[in-house]
C-alpha cells in the first residue's frame, strides 16, 4: 500500500515550474471549453482553432487585441494596486462607467475647446469621477467597517444605472431615432489613432501609467508601505503605517485608472456615450490582475491575452454562432484552474510506501 | 394606496424575498463552516437554468427544483475543490465561480431564451388562506414559499442543537481544536459548501420556475450578491436572514409596482433602489456589530496535515 502525502515546499517553485502550472491550467480550461462546444453541436477542435486564428491570426486581429487590451490593462492596473493592500476592489466596472460619464460630461459641455486643452480635461475629470467612486467604499470600509467586496460590487450596478439614466434621459441625442446614446463628440474631444493603425493613443497612456505604477510600487516608500500593510495588517498597524490613508489612496488611484479607461473607450472607441460601452472589462481586469500576480509587466501580457480571448470569441460567435458567454466561461475556468494549480507552488505530493 | 393594494404588495414582497432567502440561508451554512463563498450569484444562475431545463424535460417542477439544488451543489463543489483541495484563495475562487456560473448559464441557456417550462403556481392553504389579511399575504403562495417559511427554523435548530451543527460551527470557529478532538473538520467544510450550494441552487431555480416562469439571460440580477450582504446584516443568524430577505423583497416588489403604475420616475433610478439599499443596510449592520460576529476563521484555508 502506498499513500499520497502533501508536503510544504521549503522554497517556492522556480519560474519554469510556474510556467508549467500556467500552461497546465490553460490546457485544462481549453479541454473543458471544447467539451462545452461539443454539447452545443459545434466542432470543438475547429472551434478552438478558429478562436485562436481570430485572435492572433492576422494583423487586423492583432491590432484589435491591442485596442481591447488598453481598457483591460488600465482597469487591471488599478485593481492590482488595491489587491496589493488586500483591499478587494471588485468595482473597476463601476469606476470605469463613472469615468466615461465624467469624460462625456466635459465633452458635451466644453466641446468647443481645442483638443490640447479638452483631452487632458476629459482625462482628469474621468480620473476624478472614477477615483471618487472608488473613495466611497474606501471611506465606508475604514470608518464604518463595511465590507468593500459588496459595496464596490453594488456601486457597479448603481454606476451602470446612472450611465443608463443619462443616455436614456438628459443626455440623449435628439436625432438618434430613440436610441439611447449621446450625440457624437466634437472632433477635439476624440482621441485619435496612431498613424495608419486602428490603435488609439491610449496605448501611450498605458505605457506611462504602467511605468508610473511600477516605479511607485517598487521604488517609493509609499509603495513599500503598501506591500508591507497588505501582507500583514496588524504588523503594519503596529509599525504605525497609516493604514486608513493607504486604503483611501489605493482606492482613489484604482478608481482613477479604471475611470481613465472609461474615458478612452467613450472618446477613442465609440466617440460618444452609449450603454454598449459596458462589456465587462472591469471584471476581466480582476482575472488579469490575478493571473499576472499583481505585477504591472505581467498585467500587460495577460491583458493582451485576455483581449485576444475576447476577439477570438467574437470571431467564433460570427463563424459558428457560439454564444458570447463562451468567453466568460473560459475566463472563469482559467482563473479557477490556475488558482488550483498554484497549490503546487507551495506544496508537493509525495508517494510513500506505508510500512 | 388602498389596504387591498397594500396586501397585494405584501404578498409580492414574500414572493420576491423567497429566492434571496434561500440563497442567504445557503451562504450562512457555508460561512458557518469557515468557508467564504462569493460564487452565490453564479450558483444561482446555474441553479435557475438547471431547474428550468429539468422541469422542461421531465415536465415536473419538483424535479426542476432538485436539479437546481444539485447543480448548485456541483458548482459549489468546484469552490470546495479549489479551496479545500488545492488551498486556493477563497475570495478569488468565489469571484471566478460567479464569472463562470453566470457565463455558463447564459451560454447553455441561449437556445431557450423566451421559452417557458412547467413551474410552480400558488396553492392556497386550506383554512389558513381564508384568515383575513394574513391569509392573502402568507398562505396563497407556491410550495417553495411555504418551504422557505420552515427552512430558517430547521436550520436554526440544526445549527444550535444537533451534533452535526456543532461540528460545522467548530470548523468555522476553532478548526485546530476540533481537529485535535478528532472532528473531521475538512469534512464539515465540504458539507457546509455542498449543503449551502444546494440552497443557493434552489434560490436560483425559484427565479425561473416560480418567479418569471420564463428563461431570460441575467435572471439573477445581483440577488446573489445581495444574499452575501444579507449574511452580514443577519449576523449569521437564520432568523434575521428572514427579516433581511423580506426587506429586499419589499423594495423590489414596490419598485416593480411603481413602474407598472407608470410613475413618472425613470426606471433606471428605480432599479437602483435595491443596490443602494444593500450598501446602506450593510453599513448600518457593520456599525451596529459589537465585536466580530463572523465565524472566527472565515475565509482562511486550513493547512494540509502530513
Amino acid at each position: 500500500m502506498s499513500v499520497l502525502q502533501i508536503k510544504r515546499r521549503q522554497e517556492p517553485l522556480f519560474i519554469w515550474g510556474s510556467c508549467l502550472i500556467f500552461l497546465g491550467a490553460i490546457v485544462l480550461s481549453l479541454g473543458i471549453s471544447s467539451l462545452l462546444l461539443l454539447i452545443q453541436d459545434r466542432p470543438p477542435i475547429q472551434g478552438l482553432v478558429l478562436l485562436f486564428q481570430g485572435a492572433f491570426g492576422s494583423r487586423w486581429a492583432l491590432e484589435d487585441c491591442l485596442v481591447k487590451a488598453i481598457p483591460i490593462f488600465l482597469c487591471s492596473l488599478g485593481v492590482a494596486i488595491a489587491f496589493r493592500l488586500q483591499v478587494w476592489n471588485i468595482g473597476a466596472e463601476g469606476q470605469f462607467a463613472l469615468g466615461a460619464v465624467g469624460a462625456t460630461w466635459i465633452a458635451l459641455n466644453f466641446g468647443t475647446l481645442p483638443a490640447p486643452l479638452l483631452i487632458p480635461l476629459m482625462l482628469a475629470t474621468a480620473g476624478i469621477f472614477g477615483g471618487l467612486w472608488g473613495l466611497i467604499p474606501a471611506v465606508l470600509k475604514t470608518r464604518l467597517r463595511t465590507n468593500e467586496i459588496i459595496t464596490t460590487l453594488m456601486l457597479n450596478y448603481i454606476a451602470i444605472l446612472i450611465l443608463d439614466y443619462l443616455v436614456y434621459g438628459p443626455w440623449k441625442d435628439p436625432v438618434s431615432f430613440g436610441f439611447p446614446m449621446t450625440e457624437v463628440f466634437s472632433d477635439s474631444a476624440i482621441v485619435g489613432s496612431i498613424g495608419a493603425t486602428r490603435i488609439n493613443w491610449g496605448l501611450l497612456l498605458c505605457v506611462v501609467f504602467g511605468v508610473m505604477v511600477w516605479v511607485f510600487l517598487r521604488f517609493t516608500r509609499l509603495g513599500y508601505e503598501l506591500k508591507a500593510s497588505g501582507e500583514n495588517i496588524n504588523a503594519a498597524r503596529y509599525a504605525r503605517l497609516p493604514y486608513e490613508r493607504l486604503v483611501w489612496l489605493v482606492m482613489i488611484l484604482s478608481g482613477a485608472l479604471a475611470g481613465s479607461a472609461g474615458f478612452l473607450e467613450a472618446s477613442a472607441s465609440l466617440n460618444r456615450l452609449q450603454p454598449s460601452i459596458m462589456v465587462g472589462y472591469g471584471y476581466t481586469a480582476i482575472v488579469v490582475a490575478w493571473l499576472a500576480r499583481l505585477n504591472p509587466l505581467y498585467i500587460g501580457i495577460a491583458s493582451y491575452l485576455l483581449a485576444g480571448l475576447r476577439v477570438g470569441v467574437e470571431h467564433i460567435q460570427l463563424d459558428l454562432q457560439v454564444p458570447a458567454a463562451f468567453g466568460g466561461i473560459m475566463e472563469g475556468l482559467i482563473l479557477l484552474t490556475l488558482l488550483a494549480g498554484s497549490f503546487f507552488n507551495h506544496y508537493r505530493l509525495v508517494i510513500r510506501r506505508a510500512p | 394606496m388602498t389596504s387591498e393594494m397594500l396586501i397585494l404588495l405584501m404578498a409580492a414582497t414574500i414572493q420576491s424575498g423567497t429566492p434571496i432567502l434561500y440563497a442567504t440561508l445557503g451562504e450562512i451554512i457555508t460561512e458557518k463552516s469557515g468557508v467564504l463563498n462569493l460564487g452565490v450569484e453564479g450558483i444561482m444562475m446555474v441553479g435557475a437554468l438547471a431547474g428550468f431545463l429539468a422541469a422542461k424535460i421531465t415536465g415536473s417542477p419538483v424535479a426542476g427544483v432538485l436539479a437546481g439544488g444539485l447543480c448548485g451543489s456541483l458548482l459549489a463543489g468546484v469552490h470546495g475543490l479549489v479551496c479545500l483541495g488545492f488551498q486556493g484563495n477563497q475570495v478569488v475562487s468565489g469571484l471566478a465561480l460567479t464569472i463562470l456560473g453566470t457565463a455558463l448559464a447564459n451560454y447553455l441557456g441561449t437556445p431557450y431564451v423566451g421559452q417557458n417550462a412547467p413551474g410552480f403556481y400558488p396553492v392556497p392553504l386550506p383554512v389558513l388562506s381564508q384568515v383575513p389579511v394574513l391569509g392573502p399575504i402568507f398562505f396563497r403562495h407556491d410550495l417553495l414559499v411555504y418551504g422557505s417559511f420552515v427552512a430558517p427554523a430547521l436550520i436554526w435548530i440544526f445549527m444550535k442543537y444537533s451534533r452535526w451543527g456543532l461540528g460545522l460551527r467548530t470548523a468555522g470557529e476553532n478548526p485546530e481544536a476540533g481537529a485535535a478532538a478528532g472532528i473531521p473538520v475538512v469534512g464539515y467544510r465540504w458539507a457546509g459548501i455542498l449543503a449551502g450550494g444546494f440552497l443557493m441552487g434552489i434560490g436560483g431555480a425559484y427565479l425561473s420556475l416560480a418567479y418569471t416562469h420564463i428563461w431570460t439571460t441575467g435572471l439573477s440580477a445581483g440577488r446573489g450578491w445581495i444574499a452575501v450582504a444579507l449574511v452580514i446584516f443577519a449576523f449569521w443568524k437564520p432568523g434575521r436572514a428572514v427579516v433581511g430577505a423580506y426587506l429586499f423583497g419589499g423594495v423590489m416588489a414596490f419598485q416593480l409596482r411603481l413602474q407598472a403604475m407608470g410613475a413618472n420616475i425613470p426606471s433606471s433610478l428605480l432599479l437602483m433602489l435595491p443596490y443602494g439599499l444593500t450598501v446602506v443596510v450593510l453599513t448600518l449592520a457593520s456599525m451596529r456589530q459589537r465585536g466580530d460576529q463572523a465565524p472566527a476563521v472565515l475565509g482562511v484555508n486550513l493547512e494540509p496535515r502530513d
